[in-house]
């Protein structure tokens, strides 16, 4: 890249990571594009890149201040590419390798939000060797019973819906899970909470984490799937959700509360089901939400007043600010 | 930083033009399986999934030095408007190509009666254009074109597949479908057919059955729209002669140089009876004004100044070898039960999965494994063939392909194994697909974009 910034006083250039790998590539694609035009629409300069073999002889030869991680999925968010960021010395805007992979995982991270005292739908998780091992009549008749149903399957991880299917009997079960075991090996299987759908967005501009506007989320259909999710005009978002004072503001806290309980930092969105007693339930956080045109990071930070590029320019100078003061 | 007037409480749907989008955008939605497609352009992924031609057996540098010459020397004819019928001179060139398939002037091919198009697409879309109502019905082959599929749906027209076997479509079936139609008070506008390699089955209707569909046909006054990219990339000998050579009137026939020179410059044709070759052309206007003169210009050069012969010669080998590696490879490979087609000639192998196992919901498993096929739903305009995968064997390497299958073949037997671990768990259907979960049946996207090799 070009440029200078020896001082600080000058921008700093950005690369923005997207593309990668994982089942929402197209996904993190079109994030880092809307990264991009929102950067550049402040004046920043900044550089859109996939992670691939070429990634390490450009950081190399010519680090840039910061990097901003539209990838979605393992490469993203599982705090591997964190971890050779942090290699390269190279800062990036976020929470870092450790906090990351504990994000990513689900089941890992609805145990911590517990153990903090966050409510979080109960669950159970299962590599599929499991289900060879010990027979799988028993195990999912055992989990129905337990959690009860409707039934919530997912993969373990990953994100955008991808491999997800509500059960509302029974007999939808055995398919969900060969569905869910097709994007990954182990499948978080949940109680299905009843209510709205919310997004919650913290992000931390200089005086600690911050929750955005809750944005609601209501898909046409009644599924929020891959297309409900990507399709503008399929789903109508609430910005902000339609909710009482009182549990907005319990709502806010609680996506605060997981923040901090993961360790996250910089930004983060926190997706949550409002149940009809106004009782928020944590279902997860993400490290590195999506930022398209439909994504519900920019929603909120919209819905707040704020401008996606300034948000993400002071992020980044924020990272970069970080390595600075390390160095 | 700056506040901004938060955003009202009525919500959203991110767009704005909802209630004004015509009826045929209906349904037009991001499609899970097409996000997927994108992993598989990356290198790592062995990608079986494309329908790309190889385009490195292709004399790169002296095609360069044509299309430089092109602009320096017929720059003030090829970077200049045409006209919408397509120059004089490539359709005088598609007439000779025509020949060697045995459309000739003897069965009244002339250049007269060729209009040229934007690839073999837009020709497809003219016929449709010309031919379909909303609702009208139009008959094509089970599994069909996915390009096909999409100008279909675009027109409104109900697709009513008739079933292939290893000879190309079946005459019983076909016969049965048009009186089924029939019954229902319709009317078939066209049968949609690829009878020479088809894509994507890779099976030729057979020179026995060519006359009886056209009998048929004929006797139902059903136009026969037949598609013909692939015949020139034959492995064995000559291909059956088109249907267009056993009849004049009755067939409309589009063809491209898509597969045979390069994809790249959209250059494809049809061949119609005179008074719909008139009306196509004033929709070709109304639609694209006329077809880019450079590309023509490019298509003609090749044509009249380099071995276009003898290059197609080249892709013959080139995807014999391919073809042979592919079956070869499925024969060792493949976990039992599997089945699939043994193509003559074109870039595509069809395969049938063991019972219970779903190509779609597999794709991911798949393309974590680094491999990457189209799975048959895509080619099915009412959502089935999801027991189905359609495998192309033009792109990759032989190497790659070996490498393609045995990746492939561990993803099946997972899978197998999975399905047949929850087949007996509390639900009755464990070896299901998963379509109870399935809110919408989608058409048409099941299938990568263009790009995708």
């Amino acid at each position: 890249m070009t440029g200078a910034s020896e001082t600080g006083a000058t921008e700093p250039r950005v690369l923005i990571l997207a593309g990668g790998l994982s089942y929402e590539r197209d996904v993190s694609l079109r994030s880092g594009r809307r990264v991009l035009d929102a950067l550049r629409s402040v004046g920043h300069d900044a550089e859109l890149r996939d992670a691939d073999v070429c990634l390490l002889p450009a950081l190399q030869a010519d680090p840039p201040d910061a990097v901003i991680i539209a990838l979605h999925g393992a490469t993203g968010e599982d705090g591997s590419l964190r971890g050779v960021l942090d290699l390269y010395d190279v800062p990036y805007v976020g929470c870092d390798a450790r906090a990351a992979r504990l994000a990513w995982d689900k089941p890992s991270a609805k145990a911590v939000l517990r153990e903090a005292g966050i409510p979080t739908p109960d669950w159970v998780a299962l590599p599929h060797d499991r289900f060879s091992e010990l027979g799988a009549v028993a195990i999912l008749d055992r989990i129905a019973d337990r959690l009860g149903l409707p039934l919530m399957v997912k993969p373990a991880q990953g994100g955008s819906g991808l491999g997800s299917a509500v059960v509302r009997q029974i007999s939808e079960l055995p398919p969900a899970m060969v569905g869910c075991f097709a994007y990954h090996s182990t499948a978080l299987v949940e109680r299905y909470v009843c209510g709205a759908d919310v997004a919650v967005s913290v992000i931390d501009l200089g005086d600690g984490p911050q929750a955005l506007p809750a944005v609601e989320i209501v898909p046409s259909n009644g599924v929020y799937d891959y297309a409900a999710r990507y399709t503008a005009g399929l789903t109508t978002w609430h910005a902000p959700a339609r909710l009482p004072e009182e549990v907005a503001a319990r709502v806010a806290e609680t996506a605060l509360a997981a923040h901090t309980a993961l360790g996250l930092r910089d930004l983060s969105r926190v997706d949550l089901i409002v149940d009809e007693q106004g009782q928020p339930h944590v279902l997860e956080a993400n490290v590195a939400p999506g930022m398209t045109e439909t994504s519900l990071l920019p929603l909120a930070v919209q819905a707040a007043g704020l401008d996606f590029g300034k948000v993400l320019a002071t992020l980044v100078s924020r990272a970069a600010a970080r390595a600075r003061s390390a160095a | 930083m700056t506040h901004h007037q938060p955003a009202p409480r009525s919500g959203t749907t991110l767009d704005d033009y909802t209630d004004r989008y015509a009826d045929r955008v209906r349904g037009m939605t991001a499609s899970e399986i097409r996000a997927l497609f994108a992993v598989a352009s990356r290198p790592e992924v062995v990608s079986m999934a494309g329908g790309s031609p190889y385009l490195a057996a292709l004399p790169l540098d002296a095609v360069g030095d044509m299309l430089g010459r092109i602009g320096a020397e017929q720059g003030l004819t090829a970077l200049q408007y045409g006209i919408g019928q397509g120059t004089l001179e490539l359709r005088e060139r598609i007439c000779d190509v025509m020949t060697l398939s045995g459309i000739d002037a003897a069965c009244g091919a002339s250049p007269e009666d060729v209009v040229v198009t934007v690839g073999g697409q837009q020709a497809l879309d003219l016929v449709a254009r010309l031919f379909v109502d909303p609702g009208d019905v139009v008959l094509a082959e089970g599994p069909t074109y996915v390009g096909a599929l999409g100008v279909f749906q675009a027109a409104q027209a109900r697709v009513v597949h008739v079933a292939m076997d290893a000879d190309g479509l079946v005459p019983e079936a076909l016969e049965e479908a048009i009186a089924a139609v029939t019954r229902a008070g319709r009317r078939a506008k066209f049968l949609y057919t690829i009878p020479t390699f088809q894509n994507p089955a890779g099976v030729t209707l057979s020179e026995q059955r060519r006359e009886r569909i056209l009998d048929i046909c004929e006797r139902a006054g059903l136009l026969v729209v037949e598609d013909d990219p692939y015949s020139q990339l034959s492995f064995d000998g000559d291909a059956p002669a088109p249907l267009r050579a056993r009849r004049r009137d009755g067939v409309i026939y589009l063809s491209t140089f898509s597969k045979t020179f390069a994809p790249g410059l959209r250059v494809g044709w049809i061949l119609a009876p005179h008074a719909v070759r008139d009306k196509l052309v004033i929709v070709s206007e109304a639609n694209i004004l006329c077809p880019s003169a450079f590309a023509q210009s490019a298509v003609t050069q090749y044509l009249t100044t380099m071995p276009w012969r003898e290059q197609i010669k080249v892709y013959r080998e080139v995807y014999r070898e391919r073809r042979d590696t592919l079956l070869a490879s499925l024969a060792d490979l493949m976990p039992a039960g599997t089945s699939w087609t043994r193509p003559q000639g074109g870039l595509f192998v069809w395969a049938t999965l063991p019972e219970g196992l779903d190509a779609k919901a597999m794709m991911p498993r798949a393309l974590a494994a680094r491999v990457a096929y189209v799975p048959g739903t895509g080619f099915y305009a009412d959502g089935t063939g999801r027991n189905h995968m359609r495998l192309n064997y033009s792109y990759p390497s032989p190497e790659l392909i070996q490498e393609g299958v045995r990746r492939l073949a561990g993803v099946m037997e997972q899978e197998i194994a999975l399905r047949s671990l929850f087949s007996g768990a509390s639900g009755r259907d464990g070896t299901g697909s998963g379509s109870g979960r399935r809110r919408r049946e989608r058409t048409g996207f099941d299938a990568p974009g263009p790009d995708l090799a």
